[in-house]
């Protein structure tokens, strides 16, 4: 009896174990790794809507900041691997490339009003499409700009955001607040630095060829790191908080900004719900550096939020995936919350955006600025990259001397070449 | 005899062990094996692998960023040995004294153990800078403060741990030979040299496994107090990494985006097994001789 019932359990325990995969639905199920953590929340109410809406199964997945690669790496090794993931540029294609579907003539790709965010590669496959687009910059609370007796019309150039600011940060005490929120070097803050002002020297390189890149270049000129060193210097030393506290952070810049005690704050798009509650009135200006011309600048706007469809998922779970995805961007109810989120969203049938840094963006194109692209997509080994230049950038803060300054003007230049030649290696 | 295999517990004894030994296989042994497999293949996906040989032995023991974390690491695992095994001792020693209070003392030592590394390292970085920002530095700044943070933090850390392990030890070191001894005319400082360290040989061979294998293996702590800064930023833009141990340096290598660091970072965590695992059973060897059979 004891013998018999003993044999019984172990296979009760054998078959719960191994059940659950031996039932897998026939209408496919999506598994979407999500890169935001921002838009977490959203995805997992959208999730629940979608499976409530048409009991296709959604599992959402969201990798804590900063470790999309290390999840990625681990999920699409495993049989329910993602179906759903993102390839956010050039070295993204070239590493993840393969596993992605060719998603010309999907039913999401027909509803694309711009090729302007998607990705190929080599070989013409497109691999990913976009589906918002960002914008960063300098956001800018104008009621302190013009408390301090200054007025928007000012910062048309370096020179006038520089008076501006200075002038703030003199007379801080008096006004009650200052020009910058603080410029952190640590994980959660360092990459506005290294991943976005870095962009202005990179453009204008760009635009000194003549032309965007198309792949990333092996090595750069350096041109313009004068000019990242303006914008850069004006940012720590006319700010809440002592350039020598910026190494290992701990300050909040969005809380400075949002509660009025400080005037500038480098950031992007996604930053607009978070900040519109408190400032109503921020806007967002391009990175005036010193360069002719930069009158004419624009935002900075791209995107790194494309979506892959897994080349490997079965076609059951490949046609769900698609129609998930063409179902968030075109859903008026799931769009607007999307949208909420993301901002402008380049689809046919996308709810239109009330992102005001966004329109900000829009506004500067409509005044024939140019626009920054999103060269820093293709920094090369980015996390080693920028991980060199935050550490030249710490010691620069900590010591504003010229030969601080040449340490990163090495990481970030000679950095580039040693990076592209280690990744390509 | 026959009654032995009757047994019940002897005849079912495969589906108790079974469970357990089943999960070692999955959770160490297969991987272990896989490792290994893998430290000889160029692979993106575990699943995806192609043989390439000792090429990824050769490029790891090439690449001077491994070279120098071996160094940093090793003078680390055996400083922090010292520190964290002496003052854990002398702790143990003094609260074995009947102090008053000693139980709370014993408590609150062991505390710090029960925290994370991650968030001791945050902690402790903040402590730091509190600290050295009033000099207009940090820790982040300069090596030698990445080196002694990172030794405090893990004295800290430690010590209580180590402790509890002495206090064990010291009390089974016989009254009567302490007796003896003082009866004698020994002296304390004879008595605990002569007596109570021989007697606690095996809580030391086991406390100073335990640090050195732990100094090597160092990771969580490592990532969150310095991430390996400050760099030393080369002519060429390549970087050195100039607090990063060993650990952290194979996390940072397998994570490299070039498509052959994987395979290479592999590599490296074979050669830091070999290298662990033969220092432990080196460390064992010595220490264990020096223990006093009672």
């Amino acid at each position: 009896m004891k013998k018999t019932l003993a044999f019984a359990l172990t296979l009760v325990l054998i078959f719960a174990l191994a059940c659950p995969s031996a039932f897998a639905a026939d209408k496919g199920s999506v598994y979407w790794l999500n890169f935001k953590p921002e838009l977490d929340e959203t995805a997992q109410e959208l999730a629940k809507m979608y499976t409530e809406e048409t009991g296709v199964d959604v599992k959402v997945v969201t990798a804590a900041s900063g470790t999309y690669q290390q999840t990625l790496t681990s999920e699409m090794d495993k049989k329910a691997a993602p179906t759903l993931f993102i390839i956010g540029n050039q070295a993204g294609v070239k590493e993840w490339g393969e596993f992605a579907m060719d998603l010309t003539g999907t039913a999401i790709a027909d509803e694309l009003n711009t090729d302007a965010y998607n990705l190929y590669d080599e070989d013409g496959r497109l691999v990913s499409i976009g589906y918002c687009y960002e914008c960063y910059g300098i956001i800018v609370n104008p009621d302190l700009i013009e408390k301090a007796g200054h007025s928007m019309d000012e910062l048309k150039n370096f020179e006038g955001l520089k008076t501006v600011a200075e002038d703030i940060h003199a007379r801080a005490d008096e006004l009650g607040f200052d020009a910058f929120s603080s410029s952190d070097m640590d994980g959660s803050s360092s990459w506005r630095f290294t991943g976005h002002m870095i962009n202005l020297e990179y453009v204008y390189e760009e635009r000194e060829e003549g032309a965007v890149w198309t792949e990333c270049p092996a090595t750069l000129t350096g041109n313009y790191m004068e000019n990242y060193k303006n914008l850069f210097d004006l940012c720590i030393n006319n700010s809440l908080t002592d350039p020598k506290d910026l190494a290992t952070g701990g300050h909040d810049a969005e809380a400075e900004f949002k509660s009025g005690k400080a005037a500038f704050f480098v950031n992007g798009s996604w930053e607009y719900a978070a900040v519109s509650g408190d400032v109503p009135n921020a806007t967002m200006i391009p990175y005036y550096c010193g360069v002719e011309g930069e009158e004419k600048a624009g935002l900075n706007c791209g995107t790194e939020n494309c979506w892959a469809v897994n080349e490997y998922a079965s076609d059951a779970d490949k046609e769900a995936t698609i129609d998930f995805m063409v179902w968030l961007v075109s859903d008026p109810e799931a769009n607007a919350l999307m949208v909420e989120q993301l901002g402008i969203m380049p689809y046919k049938h996308a709810v239109e955006s009330s992102n005001g840094f966004l329109n900000d963006a829009a506004a500067y194109t409509a005044d024939g600025c140019y626009v920054f692209d999103w060269a820093t997509n293709y920094q090369p080994n980015v996390d080693e990259y920028r991980a060199g230049l935050v550490s030249a950038l710490n010691a620069y803060c900590a010591d504003q001397s010229d030969a601080n300054w040449e340490l990163v003007k090495t990481a970030a230049i000679d950095g580039w070449a040693t990076q592209y030649a280690a990744a390509n290696g | 005899m026959k009654g032995i295999f009757k047994n019940p517990i002897r005849r079912w004894g495969w589906l108790f062990l079974g469970p357990v030994t089943a999960a070692f296989c999955i959770g160490f042994v297969w991987p272990f094996i896989q490792g290994i497999y893998l430290s000889f293949c160029k692979f993106k996906l575990i699943s995806k692998t192609s043989w390439v040989g000792f090429q990824n032995y050769a490029a790891a023991l090439k690449d001077a960023s491994f070279v120098h974390s071996f160094w940093y690491t090793a003078l680390f695992a055996i400083v922090s040995l010292i520190f964290i095994n002496v003052l854990g001792f002398a702790a143990a020693y003094a609260l074995t004294q009947g102090i008053k209070g000693s139980n709370l003392y014993r408590t609150v030592f062991f505390m710090p153990n029960l925290i994370g590394g991650i968030v001791l390292g945050y902690i402790w970085s903040m402590i730091f800078d509190g600290i050295l920002s009033r000099y207009g530095t940090s820790i982040l700044l300069e090596t030698k403060y990445g080196f002694w943070g990172l030794i405090i933090l893990m004295c800290w850390q430690q010590i209580g741990y180590v402790m509890i392990i002495y206090i064990a030890g010291l009390q089974t070191v016989p009254e009567d030979m302490l007796e003896a001894a003082k009866i004698d005319g020994a002296t304390k400082t004879q008595t605990l040299f002569r007596v109570t360290i021989p007697n606690v040989m095996p809580a030391i061979t086991i406390c100073t496994f335990l640090s050195l294998t732990n100094g090597f293996k160092l990771f969580d702590q490592n990532l969150a107090l310095t991430a390996g800064q400050p760099f030393i930023i080369q002519p060429d833009g390549s970087t050195v990494k100039t607090t990063e141990m060993l650990a952290l340096n194979i996390y940072n290598t397998f994570y490299g985006q070039n498509s052959a660091s994987k395979g290479v970072g592999q590599a490296k965590a074979v050669l830091f097994f070999i290298l662990v695992a033969g220092l432990g059973l080196l460390q064992l060897k010595f220490t264990r001789k020096r223990e006093v059979q009672q």
